[in-house]
């Protein structure tokens, strides 16, 4: 009690003295740090214990967990032939997390990126042949217009059925990457058809010109450095603009942001077109950079895989740059785990799968822990 | 940005010591003494326990395990993009792998193109029949199996089976490799009882169980009796059908065991024969042919033993072709032939042996089969 009657109160407080500015300024760092620190601990921690069960997995079926993280670190990060490995898997993954990262800023849950990525890049590889001639600065550009066209119609429509017809987003957007895979083999298998391609129906081959070439002195190509920039812009877009302010408005509570006149059917669309745009954009590189026509490979589960990369990042667009690359580097090592410790390639998705659901479970601490949260110093006092 | 093959000091050392041992090192050079212990990588795009097309590669990489010298990496399911570039670069830069057979069809262009230019002291032979001497690099290399023969031989089995006079076959997509094998499939029953009719379903996918399940349950509704299909994995096609009571004829590989009292017989790879000639030329020192191709009679196919549900009459006939073909130049697909549509696509006297350029392109499903090729 002493101690209490001891404080100064706020009321009787003087005029503040140097040692007491720096004492609130003080107190407001370490609040300010304890917030911080909450969204890198807490992430760090469902990785270590999302591990940790994993470990145990690897034990179970008498394989040394050591042997498995050393062979991943070797496969995915350990030299730099690895590190360019985990990259090149990195790239597609930026695009496709976004699809996800930004309607569920709105609060949507839309996993049907896949659809997008395979109908964007089949968009790209039509548009090319006719161009035939036109300097690959023209053409590239108008490629990725029609892959993040025909993305931003597709996942668009999934905002308009969801705002409008109240479709469940998340059904509507998986329903719908089954048509685009369907509508992609038919028209490669039909009237996109190149009469050569056999026994592997695919549009006809891209130009040496319109093909997008590694970076330099890299062994990655430059989807990786587009993935990144557009990653930025979402961040901008989320984060420092009022349209992003609105969207996070609409994620918090749909009905207040329409009491306040925020467009929301406009913000819904809009950000699902843009979601379905990164997509689309993430297909015509795939095509550009990789495959260099549309077929049936280009259905690689991307898509799906940016539904983990955006979850992993609580998507905030920022963190899906480390984390794809984290991802990248735990495909890349995927092969030579299966080929050292012949495990089977599950391993590695059950891996994912463990991380994915630890973090999944962190989401329930956050302002939880005393540590990480001032409002809960203040309420003890 | 040309890079060397790195070589681990375990491996330098094994192939040294044995190259050494051998007396070889000094005169054939570094390339001989790397035979000594050379490492084949083989990439899938499914599961290597697939029951199918996989597992049939699967089956003849383990074939080369027992080999002196030899040591086998493999790694399943990897995606016809970026990942099998980088699979195939990583066995290269990690193991030391100097032979790559990257077995799925979609592997080779643009993939393993890029990866064969990059390493151009690696060799590469990819299963399908791609390759061209004035379009493709000199380390890599196309082999396949004229293994529309082994659906004829399943037709013949399937002709002697059947009472309906129905024939089913759940097949991906209407690419010409598949439609020679259902035409050769018909073809088969045909020569058993010409009023046999066979209805093909696509489900358009390589492998989507769920679709192939359905087709065969349709099929079976519709009055088909034996089933058989060209998918990348047969086992749900087998099991489906056997659960309905149909007889089923296998395909890629051995599936008696999921359905032993109803599988008459199967058209599997042989691969194990193949890998181990890429491999005796490898050790020997010689140059990898580029274009390899054969059938039953050169041991790039067989068929599973015939199941006990298969009449005398039906293995009498069976075998009996079976001796034509291994004697070679078996036509299969010979005038006067019909499509489905009844225009002529093979006129009388026109016959084409299991080689026949022509065959590569078919576009067409012959009369009697019931389906469409768009």
């Amino acid at each position: 009690m002493a101690d209490i009657a001891s404080r100064p109160l706020a009321t009787d407080r003087p005029a503040p003295s140097a040692t007491a500015r720096l004492a609130v300024l003080r107190e407001t760092l370490r609040e300010t740090l304890a917030r911080r620190a909450e969204a890198v601990v807490i992430p760090v921690a469902a990785l270590l214990v999302g591990l940790a069960l994993f470990s145990l997995f690897i034990a179970a079926l008498d394989k040394s967990p050591l042997q498995f993280f050393e062979l991943m670190w070797r496969g995915g990060f350990g030299s730099w032939f690895s590190f360019q490995n985990a990259l090149a898997r990195a790239a597609p993954l930026l695009l496709a997390a976004l699809c996800v990262a930004l309607p569920a800023r709105l609060g949507l849950v839309v996993i049907g990126g896949e659809g997008a990525i395979v109908l964007g890049a089949l968009a790209a590889a039509a548009i090319a042949p006719p161009l035939r001639g036109v300097p690959p600065l023209l053409v590239l550009p108008a490629m990725a217009l029609a892959g993040m066209v025909v993305g931003g119609l597709w996942i668009g429509a999934v905002g308009a059925l969801r705002h409008w017809r109240a479709v469940n987003e998340t059904i509507s957007s998986l329903l719908m990457t089954y048509i685009a895979i369907a509508l992609m083999n038919h028209l490669v298998e039909g009237p996109l058809r190149d009469p050569a391609s056999l026994n592997k129906p695919s549009t006809l081959p891209l130009d040496a010109a319109y093909r997008i070439g590694p970076l330099p002195g890299l062994d990655v190509h430059w989807g990786l450095v587009v993935g990144t920039v557009v990653c930025l812009a979402a961040w901008v877009l989320i984060d420092k603009t009022r349209w992003g302010f609105a969207a996070r408005i609409v994620g918090g509570n749909v009905r207040a942001a329409q009491l306040q006149g925020l467009p929301v059917a406009r913000l819904t669309i809009g950000f699902c077109a843009l979601a379905g745009a990164c997509a689309g954009l993430a297909g015509m590189i795939e095509v550009a950079a990789v495959q260099g026509s549309a077929n049936a490979s280009l259905a690689a589960g991307y898509g799906y895989a940016g539904i983990l990369v955006a979850f992993l990042a609580r998507h905030n667009p920022l963190a899906i740059v480390p984390v794809a690359i984290l991802l990248g580097g735990v495909e890349a090592s995927g092969g030579l785990i299966q080929r050292r410790m012949d495990l089977p390639n599950a391993t590695v998705l059950v891996l994912q799968g463990v991380l994915f659901v630890a973090t999944l479970f962190s989401e329930t601490f956050y302002g939880r822990f005393k540590a990480f949260n001032p409002d809960l110093w203040k309420r003890r006092d | 940005m040309t890079r060397q093959p790195s070589v681990s000091r375990r491996r330098l050392l094994r192939t040294t010591a044995a190259g050494a041992a051998l007396g070889l090192a000094a005169p054939f050079g570094p390339r001989q003494a790397r035979a000594a212990g050379t490492t084949i990588g083989f990439i899938y795009v499914g599961a290597k326990d697939d029951y199918g097309y996989n597992q049939a590669h699967a089956k003849g990489a383990a074939a080369l395990k027992g080999m002196k010298g030899i040591t086998v990496i493999e790694e399943e399911k990897v995606p016809e993009t970026v990942d099998v570039q980088k699979t195939m670069e990583s066995m290269i830069n990690l193991d030391g792998a100097t032979l790559l057979f990257p077995t799925s069809f979609g592997y080779f262009d643009p993939h393993m193109l890029a990866m064969a230019k990059k390493f151009p002291r690696i060799q590469f032979r990819h299963c399908g029949g791609l390759w061209t001497a004035d379009k493709h690099p000199p380390n890599t290399g196309s082999y396949f199996g004229y293994i529309g023969q082994g659906q004829y031989l399943n037709g013949i089995a399937a002709g002697h089976a059947t009472k309906s006079r129905k024939i089913g076959f759940v097949a991906a997509k209407p690419i010409p490799q598949v439609l020679l094998n259902i035409n050769s499939f018909l073809l088969g029953a045909r020569a058993v009882d010409p009023a046999i009719t066979c209805q093909v379903i696509f489900t358009g996918e390589w492998s989507l169980a769920v679709k192939e399940a359905e087709a065969v349950n349709a099929l079976i509704d519709q009055g088909v009796d034996v089933v058989t299909c060209h998918v990348d994995s047969p086992k749900v096609v087998v099991e489906t059908s056997a659960r309905r009571g149909a007889f089923v004829c296998g395909y890629h590989a051995d599936q008696a065991a999921l359905a032993p009292a109803k599988y008459l017989t199967g058209a599997e790879w042989n691969w194990a024969n193949v890998y181990k000639m890429y491999v005796e030329k490898l050790l020997a020192g010689q140059t990898l042919p580029n274009f390899t191709r054969g059938g039953l009679a050169d041991g790039f196919i067989k068929m599973s033993p015939l199941g006990p549900a298969v009449s005398d009459a039906a293995r009498k006939q069976f075998e009996a072709t079976l001796a034509d073909m291994m004697k070679g130049s078996f036509a299969v697909v010979k005038g006067p032939l019909k499509n489905n549509k009844g225009d002529v696509v093979v006129s009388s006297g026109q016959a084409f042996v299991e080689t026949a350029i022509e065959l590569e392109s078919m576009n067409y499903l012959v009369e009697g089969v019931i389906g469409s090729t768009s």
